[in-house]
């Protein structure tokens, strides 16, 4: 019996190995190609388990003054824009909420469907005229194009699903507005703030249009720094592969870790028909 | 503003909107500087020849005019709707197939659905960078692999003929996982009742699917559809750090013209210009897929009124 009700079950357990594998092969591959020698990457037939295993490709990275420079910069750029987006895109999603006023949200679908590249030719200028080239604020500012949308985006959708009852309590015990927000709403929302902060520090750190645009020398952020390792440099698959998975590394441990908040993040406007 | 602290009427705990707005305002002010002035200013540009640290003079439509006969542009809208097709199309089918699977139990579902929705979050020029050496037309693992049924070598991205599927493949590989999300999402909000019945009458999986999974979770892929058309017309980084728009210009979708105008030739008059109708037509298709989702929502009502 069960043994028939395994066998049942094989096409279904073949089915999510086939839908599965090309994540994690690719992933595999990128982990291989960033410990192996030259030699053996450009070996054929590939190699996928190098006898010598290349350590030596992360240290490069990690002793490479530059992309310590560039990790700093992205984590000031990803910090900032994210943390600003909080600040603003919390409150203005209550309200929203609140206020029923979910047409609002509609600025944040227009932004979303805005490509990047308009919204910087006109800031590229700004920024030029106000002699910020060169600093990390056009950047931090840029990022808030895609920092805010996706929090308040989110807050609206959290907020909307809290009870009101509580709010209307603290406003009958004589609490102002932002009495009622600071000490009733917010703590409530910390679970949508969570999901907010991941999705919003997720897009920025992974952002690359912005700063390949903005970005000097010194100012560049480590998906730009990673890009031009490709275009300039000599290219030796081993580091450039150690440099990328350093990069998204911190992504992808993030999206294991925290899977739920994140699935419940992107399919809140879906999912309720935005 | 100075509203701020106004307590509520006493006695009345009817909410009155007024009373957010300075919850929205600072918000209001970011959105108004980073998002609406550049548009305004984009479009006033768009009427200008407007060349970086050069003069500016007033052409009007000037601009618009030129772009209907420039071959280049008209060139990059016929790669970009090839683009997007495709890039709609692969990951949608993908997508709902994966969300019928993952919506089965089986062992490790949550870890594996975690690891399958990896590459969307996954920093796309770091990835891009791992598929132009998996591309590689002599050392690249993918021609290896398809040696393995007879097939190949292909030259993938550097051949102007295989470029924009190559290209596809990558962004299919990148956003099947948000399309089986959205339609997982769907599916987990349907009611089992219909599924019993079915049973009884002794219905066969694949009928089961056709009549009344799919009809009930049509508005969900169109919400797919629709965020996979917006996301797929503004491709950028997976085009950039592979082809740069090369061969030539095989995969020079609006968005890399865009880009090479206004950054790469420092035109931004009619870099914005290209901005415009591009926003334009984003706007365009977008409307036509929510028409088609209000039609595909009264089908499916119709359908279950039936």
């Amino acid at each position: 019996m069960n043994l028939a009700a395994a066998l049942r079950r094989l096409p279904l357990l073949f089915a999510v190995l086939m839908i599965v594998s090309p994540a994690i092969l690719f992933f595999v591959w990128m982990l291989s190609l960033s410990l192996k020698y030259e030699i053996d990457n450009g070996a054929y037939p590939p190699i996928l388990i190098p006898e010598r295993v290349a350590w030596e490709n992360y240290a490069k990275v990690f002793q490479s003054a530059a992309f310590l420079t560039f990790f700093r910069n992205s984590l000031i750029v990803t910090g900032a824009a994210t943390a600003a987006a909080l600040l603003v895109g919390v409150p203005a999603g209550y309200g929203i909420a609140r206020m029923k006023a979910t047409r609002a949200a509609i600025v944040v679908l227009i932004a979303r469907m805005t490509p990047g590249l308009s919204y910087l030719i006109p800031l590229f200028l700004l920024f030029q005229w106000l002699g910020l080239m060169g600093t990390l604020w056009p950047q931090i500012i840029t990022h808030l194009v895609i920092t805010v949308p996706i929090v308040i985006w989110v807050m609206i959708s959290y907020f909307e699903s809290t009870p009101m009852e509580l709010e209307e309590a603290a406003v009958i015990d004589g609490a102002n507005r932002w009495q009622v927000f600071r000490h009733v709403a917010l703590p409530i929302a910390r679970p949508g703030i969570v999901v907010a902060l991941i999705l919003a520090s997720i897009f920025s750190w992974n952002n690359f249009v912005f700063g390949v645009v903005l970005a000097g020398r010194e100012t560049r952020t480590l998906p730009v720094a990673v890009y031009n390792m490709l275009s300039f440099e000599q290219v030796s698959w081993g580091p450039l592969s150690a440099a990328a998975l350093i990069v998204t590394l911190p992504v992808l441990l993030l999206t294991i870790l925290a899977q739920r908040q994140i699935v419940a993040g992107l399919t809140a406007g879906a999912v309720k028909g935005g | 503003m100075t509203q701020a602290a106004t307590p509520a009427t006493p006695g009345r705990i009817g909410l009155s909107s007024r009373d957010y707005w300075p919850f929205v305002a600072p918000a209001l002010i970011v959105v108004g500087s980073v998002i609406v002035f550049p548009w305004v200013f984009t479009i006033y540009m768009a009427m200008h020849e407007w060349k970086a640290g050069g003069a500016q003079s007033f052409v009007g439509l000037g601009n618009f005019a030129r772009l209907a006969s420039d071959a280049r542009f008209l060139e990059s809208i016929v790669h970009t709707l090839l683009y997007t097709g495709l890039a709609v199309t692969a990951p949608v089918v993908l997508g709902v197939f994966s969300a019928v699977i993952f919506h089965e139990r089986f062992p490790l579902r949550g870890l594996l659905r975690g690891l399958f929705i990896m590459p969307m979050m996954a920093t796309p020029v770091a990835i891009a960078l791992v598929w132009v050496m998996m591309f590689h037309p002599q050392l690249g693992v993918l021609n290896y692999l398809l040696s393995f049924v007879g097939l190949g070598p292909l030259t993938w991205v550097f051949n102007p003929a295989t470029v924009i599927p190559s290209l596809v493949l990558v962004e299919t590989w990148q956003w099947t996982p948000l399309v089986m999300l959205i339609v997982l999402g769907g599916l987990a909000s349907l009611p089992t009742e219909p599924y019993e019945s079915a049973l009884i009458d002794g219905a066969s999986r694949w009928q089961m699917f056709r009549h009344i999974t799919w009809p009930m979770i049509l508005p969900f892929v169109m919400v797919a559809v629709i965020i996979r058309t917006i996301d797929a017309l503004k491709s950028f980084d997976i085009i950039f750090a592979i082809t740069q728009g090369g061969p030539g210009t095989a995969s020079e979708t609006i968005n890399i013209y865009l880009y090479n105008t206004a950054f790469a030739y420092y035109n931004m008059g009619y870099g914005s210009a290209i901005a415009v109708v591009f926003f334009i037509i984003v706007v365009a298709l977008s409307l036509v897929m929510l028409w088609l989702r209000q039609r595909s929502k009264w089908n499916a009502d119709a359908g279950a009124a039936a």
